[in-house]
Parts: structure tokens; sequence; C-alpha cells
């Protein structure tokens, strides 16, 4: 089922997450934070990607969904120049950054955060020093990097991890720590690679609740790749709140609101097969998502 | 592929790789820490096998060398044939193949250990240049620690072959030392320390590219060590081998 066909039967809520781009009155929250046009890419004879277009507003989480080798994990290298397009563009915050060198990526990728499959911690460094790790190249004095560290050691739950070296953690605590370096600098951009791969359902959870924080809270645009429904079920139909005692909490969609800023892409051999809401999503007709989302 | 566009392909990311290394040495942020700690791991941790290696050639040439000098009554430049093999050729070549073998391995695999693992590419999300990070110290650390290793191995080497002169044959100390002082001349200095430079950009250059172009997991990491060791080791002999020739046209001594 080809992507168009959902937009075409696209819901109200679907509409209304249109609408809100128009509505609001800022011209730079109508630029995409990510945008892909057309892009293709190759390695030697096998196609990766097939002239895949999408966007991902401001403050928009974007699943991608796919089996493996499906193309996923590739598109988050192509946002950060990792690897550049046969063909096609790249555009971050409205950039087109398909052709800069190595040192113009650098710049770019400074405003994006990124958390691997397996933390891809430095094991060389402490938890501190990995964390502080952009500061430290950045030249930070030393008396700033500490307070940044533990607030974002704070925001992961792991402040007390902090003089532990990579090799003492778990690997759910791994992919904490490389959420908590990830957010330092306070990025509009992060990508998830597939950050739940591997983990117990309740360290899964952890992982979504602090994708669903900075969505929610932060007003972060986030690219979440990943082939666990789980996750889907989780980002797709809660929402971060403050309660009264100033405590973050998880609500879900239709107790006070419809989730609108999270949506779906599902992939299969490079293509887009399906782009829309996750109601849309479990609505679909084709086989293989439907055989996707029961597991058999 | 065939093998000569794979070795031009190498050959061409190798060179690149240098020249991007180089050229982030003169720019900000310098890495200055990092690159005394490699000097520390390089150099000071060669230490020993580079000792151990220097006196036991030195001594194995005068072994080798004496009963032969013997037969034709020149005993007495024992000193002269060990001060003159070392510095001219066994030092920096012995020197740069123990190197190969302890540092280009480690280089290797550290670095095949990061990519696999993915901290090279979380180095570049997180706007870090792993060439500048990584490979630009090493380089460096290789580029001063090889020479200074080699002047050590050059004098350990001589004085394991004035060990071995004086206890086993009896050689007077004044004639075997006044021997190696004839033997050396500035141009075989020179040349003992060109041919170091050469062979640590040479090994540096190929662990790092064999390390950060390592693919297949772990049994790539071991793949990508073996090549580093086998192809800088090579490379460093056929180097030297036009690099004498080369001396001796540039000094004139040929």
């Amino acid at each position: 089922m080809s992507a168009e066909i959902h937009i075409s039967s696209s819901t109200i809520s679907e509409q209304a997450a249109e609408s809100t781009f128009h509505e609001v009155d800022d011209r730079e929250r109508a630029i995409p934070a990510i945008e892909f046009r057309n892009v293709v890419l190759a390695f030697d004879d096998r196609i990766i990607l097939n002239n895949l277009s999408f966007k991902v507003m401001k403050g928009e989480t974007k699943i991608i969904l796919g089996g493996s080798g499906g193309g996923k994990s590739t598109i988050i290298k192509l946002v950060l120049g990792l690897l550049k397009p046969d063909e096609g563009q790249v555009l971050v915050e409205g950039e087109d950054v398909t052709n800069y060198s190595e040192d113009q990526m650098m710049k770019v990728r400074k405003n994006i955060g990124m958390v691997f499959q397996e933390g891809a911690l430095f094991d060389s460094l402490s938890v501190y020093d990995n964390v502080a790790f952009r500061l430290h190249e950045q030249g930070v004095p030393e008396d700033e990097v500490e307070p940044e560290v533990r607030r974002m050691l704070r925001f992961v739950n792991l402040e007390d991890a902090i003089e532990k070296m990579p090799i003492e953690l778990s690997g759910g605590m791994r992919r904490r720590v490389g959420i908590a370096r990830a957010l330092v600098g306070d990025p509009k951009i992060v990508l998830f690679d597939e950050p739940t791969a591997g983990l117990d359902p309740p360290t899964a959870r952890t992982i979504c609740e602090l994708a669903m924080k900075l969505r929610d809270l932060e007003d972060v645009s986030s690219i979440f790749v990943t082939h666990e429904m789980n996750n889907l079920q989780y980002i797709c139909s809660e929402y971060a709140v403050v309660d009264e005692d100033g405590k973050v909490v998880f609500e879900r969609e239709g107790e006070r609101l419809c989730l609108i800023n999270s949506k779906v892409m599902m992939m299969k051999e490079g293509k887009v097969i399906f782009s829309g809401t996750d109601e849309a999503l479990r609505r679909a007709e084709d086989p293989y998502i439907q055989r996707f989302l029961r597991g058999h | 592929m065939n093998f000569a566009t794979r070795l031009l392909l190498e050959l061409q990311e190798t060179t690149l790789l240098a020249a991007r290394a180089f050229r982030g040495i003169f720019k900000r942020p310098r890495y200055i820490p990092e690159t005394i700690a490699q000097m520390d791991a390089i150099g000071v941790g060669s230490l020993t096998i580079i000792i151990l290696t220097g006196f036991f050639t030195g001594g194995v040439l005068t072994v080798q060398t004496f009963p032969t000098l013997k037969s034709y009554g020149a005993q007495s430049q024992t000193g002269y044939l060990v001060a003159v093999s070392l510095v001219r050729e066994l030092g920096p070549v012995l020197c740069a193949l123990m190197v190969t073998g302890r540092v280009g391995s480690a280089i290797s695999a550290e670095l095949g250990s990061m990519v696999v693992s993915q901290q090279i590419d979380a180095m570049r999300a997180l706007g870090t240049d792993p060439i500048r990070k990584l490979v630009a110290p090493r380089l460096w650390a290789l580029l001063v620690s090889l020479p200074l290793l080699t002047v050590l191995a050059d004098v350990l080497g001589i004085f394991g072959g004035w060990v071995t002169a004086v206890a086993l044959y009896s050689v007077s100390s004044s004639t075997f030392i006044s021997a190696v002082r004839d033997g050396i001349t500035t141009d075989d200095l020179i040349g003992g320390v060109v041919k170091p430079l050469v062979f640590s950009l040479i090994i540096g250059t190929i662990a790092c590219r064999q390390g950060l172009s390592t693919e297949g997991g772990t049994v790539g990491v071991g793949r990508s060590t073996t090549r580093a060791v086998v192809n800088a080791s090579i490379i460093v002999i056929i180097a030297d081998y036009f690099l004498a020739k080369a001396l001796q046209v540039i000094l004139g001594t040929s």
C-alpha cells in the first residue's frame, strides 16, 4: 500500500496535524527539522534507499518501522552526513546538507543528538567524560561542564553512575548514558537508532519515556528507528506532562488531548510503504504491515 | 575490483588520510594531551623491546663478524662494522619492524574496535573529527618517538657489540671504540634519523587506515590488524631499499 493512498484517506486527527503548522504564528516552525527529497542510495548493486522522501516537522517524533536491512538506520546516517546519498537532497533545518564537506557537517552535527543502538560509549572514558565529551571538545571550562553533565545524568536518572566506566554498566544504563551524551548542548534534533533493541521491557519503556519527555517537554524533533511494536504503542499513545508537584508523569492519549506530533513511517526494502498516524497504520491492509503488527 | 585498482584505491585513501591528519595539526582544537599520552604509549611503552632488540643485535653482529674479520686479520675493525651496520641499516629497520609489531597492531586493533562498536560514528556525530582526534596524535607520537627509539637502539647495539667483543673475544675497549668513531660519518647519522621519520609515517598511516576501514565485526578487527602489520612491515623494507639509494644520491656518497 503506498503512502499516497494513506494520505488521501487521512483521518480528522491527521488533518489537525497538518493544520497545526498553519495556525502557529512562527514561520520558523513551518520549516521541517529534517527533510529527504527523492533520496537514492545503493551499495554496489544493492539499493538501500529507493527514491525516499519525507519530512520531520519541528517538535515531531517520526517513528521509522521496518524489518532488519530495510534501510532504517541508513536514514539516520544520511541526516548526520556519515553517508552521502547517490541522488536526491537531505535538508536539516531547511539547509541543504547533501554536498557539505566533513568540516561543514561538523557544524551541523553540533545541533543534532544521536543515540546509538548499543550506546556507542567511549570505552576508555568514564560516564562523566563520555557525557562531557562534546563540551570538552568545545573547550568549555570545567566548572561549567560538571553542572551540565549532572543535569543530563539526572534527566536519565543516572547521576549515581557518574564515576563509573562503561564496562561497569548494564545494557539499559549504557543506552541512557548514550542519551545523556546526545542531549548535551540541548540539541533541537535527536536521532534514535534502535535504542531499545535487546533490552527488557521495563528498561525499553524507560528509554521510550525519555524520548516522550524530549518531545513533549523540550520541543525536540526526533527520528526514532525501531522494529519493536511496544515502542510505537508507548510513543504514539502517551504524553509527558509536569504535575502539580513538579514531577513528570505520563498520561494516555484521549484523557485530555489527542497526540498529533508523532507520525509513523514504515519501510520495506528501501521504500516507504506507509506514512501516517499509528491509528492509520493499524487499519492498513498491506499484508506485510499486518504481519509486522501481529508479529507472525 | 581487480588487484591493481584496489591497490591504487588503498594508496589514495592512505595518502588522503595522512594529508588530512597533517592539515588537522594546524587547526584548533589541538590535541596536545592525547599526543603526549600516545608518545608515552608508543615511545616509553616500546623501550623494553627496543633495548633488548638493540643490545642483542649488536652482540650477534660481533659474534657473526669477528671470526670472519679475524681470518683477514681485520679484527680491530669489528667496532667499525657493527656501528656502520647498525646506524645505516639494522637500527632503523629493526626498530621500525618492532614498532610495527607492537604499536601498528595496537593502533589498528584499537581503531578497528572503535569502528565496529560505532564509537567512531559517535565521535563524528558529536562533532569531532576522528582523524584529528585519533589519527593525528598517533602520527605525531610516532614521528617523535621512532627516531628517538632508533638512536637508542643504535647506541645500545654498539654497546652490545662492545660488551661481546671485549668479553668474548678479548678485543681491547679502546680499539673497539676508536673503530666505531672511524666508522660513523655525519651522513650515516643523517640517514639514521631520516629513515625512521619516513618509516613512522608509513607505520602510522597504514595502521590508522586499516583500523578505520575495518568491516565485519570482531573478525574484521583481526583481519585489519594482520593487514596493518603485514603491509607496514613489507612497505618499510621496500621503502628502506629506495631510501638507502636516495640518501646515497642526495648526500653524495654513492
